[in-house]
């Protein structure tokens, strides 16, 4: 969180969390004594003093109630924090803090032997399963079948700006600027347990470096950060969660194991698919991975079946990265297709134009817009598609194989419900907009403020925009690629009722608040995104070292209100797939459940290195049905199929199928 | 303990904790904010600065080792906090080529370009230079390995590459 004016941190003290070192069992003992003589150390919590949360709420986040008992539930979890004149001092004082436990036995991995449950829902409330027809009879009689099991890895958000909360309690309200991609949301999850309103507990979050979901909702640092502001009124309190505790404390994506079987007739046309996941979440709070949803949409076929079957595990709490639910099974479902390419001899182009559906496969409506195939096109007139040789490890430079692979990439629009936005009048013809919203990085203020000049029909230097603040009213996060479309719904709805009610000249001082207006269409049509993923990769001949000198990706994915601000997110979706590609994986001890790979030197993201020629293009199009902007939505559509995309292309470089990622030398090199 | 520094121009006379990075002596004591925290190991770049002019990581750094240092954040490249007109030459192209996305990254990739592209005109390879007695140029691959050090979590590479390479070219 990075901001000079109206910090809350001059005299601040300084937090540091304690984390357990068991997985599962009860703190014995918090002995403190050593850590308080250590000059600087104010005093250490622990569940023994921490302020009591969560009196007369039913079912309480156990993410958030911290410090709240003697049970540990996975290592990691805050089980005291130290507050201290200075970072030094608290550091210090952490380490000097002696806790014992009586340890249980914790399961901490999921294998065969693993009791799966299926959940009721999968994130956010899709049904878990799915069956449509007779998938097992289809397969039995189906001339062709591709039938493969497909594995990503355990994976860290890390955004560059690492989570950080400055508490502020003034004996009745609370006051947080956190590193938030909903500040109402950590506001509205944080209240209710500290006893208080809602409009009691203010959160800001002016400036936020990156999040990619590990900040959309509140996790335990920042409830601890309020706890500990409570013990120390009037002081604030300044909590920043190292790289290595968000390991631990601020959401993952859970592994995942995709079974595949998709059956067609020899052209390539699908007659069956059916997905079956297994992955995890914490025993104590429910997240599941809705890593089967898009298999439901994605292409036609007769007989489809999904399921996701879920481990309960004694394990941090994973939660929301980029594309949850799209980037893992459309990891697998893009491979899949690319086998069944294969084992047809079609071209892998033509394949997905064999199976486009006229309308949803899973719920007969109609789309509201899918260029998928356009895409496809496009992307192959921009890739030289047309030259690529048939067969795999049919071209080499030197002591490179050279491959180029292509995926399907989709999203589906939302617009979220219960935003608002106040439109105020104020002197000179100058307009004040307040709406919820928060900039992670996206660039968000700039959209919101030409949404709201065009719906006022003034400049953008008319209009005073005011966001990221908790008290301006509720407002959804920045996440599930809906920001723009959520947000902006509510700027429209009011801008246009202040016309109404004020006409184009009104007086300074009037005001108009309202929440966004319902799409009736939106009901009647399903509503997604599509793109088209293309991948150059070169494989070393003797060391597997695997190189992506070509990524495209070409997007149909609504209005682009910036397209500035589009490009980069597009950019960044390619990146950060390319990244989970060839290098992302969150190492489990599998003794203890924790991440071995907890840093930035050995959790590898992209660098700059890795990167070669990028591109990104959409195509023009406006979509009413889902937002009054035209907008759909673009945030995570582009890691949306780029680690199968390189996948295809490094089996097109070596004839070596790999099926989970990250994608690596070891597999080439026999 | 007593050290004397260069900060942006500022200098300084200030009490450390021995065990006090650089970074948190800067951030916390000097509130020169524009180095960024994003892993405390020197694994990621963002705290980059200019010291003694060559690019260095200040997490990695202890303050009272750097007594008489010469310190140059990203905030001193454009003249300290008002020097919103007077943009160094790297900064206005990170602007023009989009750079950054959410830019907690940008001031330590600054830094640290300005600090490369110094490395480069010096003479010295790097791991992809084809001759290592030649002078290096600043090509596409030069400028990728050599900002590896500086992470963008966001995939703002595309944008960072153009505006140091237009940089390099201007600088020529």
């Amino acid at each position: 969180m990075e901001h000079r004016e109206g910090a809350l941190g001059k005299d601040a003290l300084t937090l540091w969390l304690v984390q357990s070192t068991i997985a599962r069992g009860r703190v014995l003992d918090v002995d403190a004594e050593a850590a308080l003589a250590h000059p600087g150390v104010v005093s250490v919590l622990d569940h023994t003093n921490a302020p009591i949360l969560g009196q007369g709420v039913d079912e309480p986040d156990l993410e958030l109630m911290v410090l709240q008992s003697t049970e540990v539930r996975f290592r990691g979890q805050v089980v005291a924090a130290v507050l201290a004149e200075s970072a030094e001092a608290a550091r210090e004082g952490a380490a000097l803090v002696r806790v014992s436990y009586a340890e249980q036995d914790a399961e901490v991995e999921f294998g065969p032997d693993t009791t799966l449950e299926i959940p009721d829902k999968v994130n956010p409330d899709y049904d878990a399963t799915s069956d449509d027809g007779d998938v097992d009879a289809a397969l039995a009689q189906a001339e062709v079948v591709v039938d493969q099991t497909y594995r990503t890895p355990y994976e860290h958000n890390n955004p560059l700006e690492p989570h950080a909360t400055t508490a502020l309690w003034d004996g009745e309200r609370l006051r947080l600027v956190e590193a938030s991609q909903g500040p109402y949301a950590v506001a509205s999850s944080l209240a209710p347990l500290l006893g208080l309103d809602v409009a009691d507990v203010v959160v800001t979050s002016p400036y936020v470096g990156g999040g990619f979901g590990s900040k959309g909702m509140a996790h335990a640092p920042a409830m601890t950060a309020a706890l500990a502001a409570i013990t120390a009124p009037r002081r604030p309190v300044r909590l920043a969660v190292t790289r290595q505790q968000m390991f631990a404390l601020t959401g993952y994506r859970t592994r995942t194991v995709s079974h595949f079987r998709l059956g067609a007739r020899p052209d390539g046309v699908l007659v069956a698919i059916d997905h079956d996941v297994v992955e995890q979440t914490s025993r104590w709070k429910e997240f599941a991975e809705q890593t089967a949803t898009s298999t439901r949409t994605m292409y036609a076929a007769e007989n489809r079946r999904t399921v996701h079957r879920l481990a309960r595990l004694d394990v941090a709490v994973p939660s929301f990265m980029r594309a949850p639910g799209e980037m893992p099974g459309m990891f697998a479902h893009e491979v899949a297709m690319d086998e069944l390419a294969v084992a047809c001899g079609v071209d892998p182009i033509v394949l997905r134009e064999r199976n486009e559906p006229t309308v949803d496969p899973e719920t007969g409506k109609p789309f509201s817009r899918r260029r998928l195939v356009e895409c496809l096109q496009r992307g192959a007139e921009l890739f030289d598609w047309a030259e690529r040789p048939d067969d795999a490890r049919s071209r080499a430079d030197g002591v490179w194989w050279v491959g180029t692979g292509v995926a399907s990439s989709t999203y589906p629009a939302k617009v979220m419900p219960a935003n608002q936005a106040t439109v105020t009048s104020c002197e000179a013809g100058e307009y004040r907009v307040e709406v919820g919203a928060v900039d992670i990085g996206t660039g968000s203020r700039t959209a919101m403020k030409q949404i709201a000049a065009d719906a006022l029909g003034v400049d953008p230097s008319c209009v005073q925009l005011e966001m990221a603040d908790s008290s301006i009213g509720p407002a959804t996060v920045a996440g599930g690629s809906s920001g723009t479309a959520s947000w902006g719904a509510a700027v429209v709805a009011a801008a246009q009722l202040f016309r109404a009610d004020h006409g184009d000249s009104p007086d300074p001082g009037l005001q108009t608040t309202a929440s966004a207006a319902d799409i009736p269409a939106a009901e009647d049509h399903a509503l997604h995104s599509f793109g088209a993923i293309f991948a150059e990769v070169r494989v070393h001949r003797w060391t597997g070292e695997l190189r992506v000198p070509r990524l495209l990706g070409v997007f149909s994915a609504g209005r682009i209100v910036n397209p500035v601000l589009a490009r980069s997110q597009f950019y960044g979706g390619l990146i950060m797939g390319l990244s989970s590609g060839l290098h992302e994986d969150s190492y489990r001890d599998p003794r203890f459940g924790h991440v071995v790979t907890q840093d930035l030197a050995s959790y590898h993201v992209a660098a700059h290195a890795d990167i070669g020629d990028v591109r990104a293009e959409w195509l023009d199009e406006e979509d009413f049905v889902v937002s009054p902007m035209g907008t759909r939505g673009l945030g995570e559509i582009g890691i949306v199929g780029t680690a199968a995309a390189i996948a295809n292309a490094a089996f097109h470089a070596t004839g070596v199928r790999v099926r989970s990622l990250p994608v690596t030398a070891d597999s080439f090199v026999s | 303990m007593s050290v004397q520094l260069s900060v942006d121009g500022r200098r300084v006379d200030v009490n450390v904790d021995p065990r006090t990075t650089l970074l948190d002596l800067l951030r916390e004591r000097l509130d020169v904010i524009a180095p960024k925290k994003g892993c405390d190991h020197g694994q990621c770049g963002s705290c980059t600065v200019l010291l003694d002019g060559r690019r260095h990581l200040t997490c990695l750094a202890l303050a009272v080792a750097q007594d008489g240092a010469e310190i140059v954040t990203a905030e001193g490249l454009a003249g300290g906090p008002d020097g919103e007109h007077d943009l160094h030459a790297m900064q206005r192209a990170f602007l023009e080529h989009d750079g950054y996305q959410c830019g907690y990254c940008t001031p330590g990739q600054i830094c640290s370009a300005v600090g490369m592209l110094a490395e480069l005109a010096d003479g010295h390879p790097s791991h992809v230079s084809p001759d290592l007695t030649a002078a290096p140029k600043a090509t596409d691959e030069e400028i990728r390995e050599r900002m590896s050090g500086n992470l963008c979590r966001c995939g703002a590479y595309v944008g960072i590459l153009a505006a140091i390479r237009q940089s390099a070219q201007a600088s020529a």
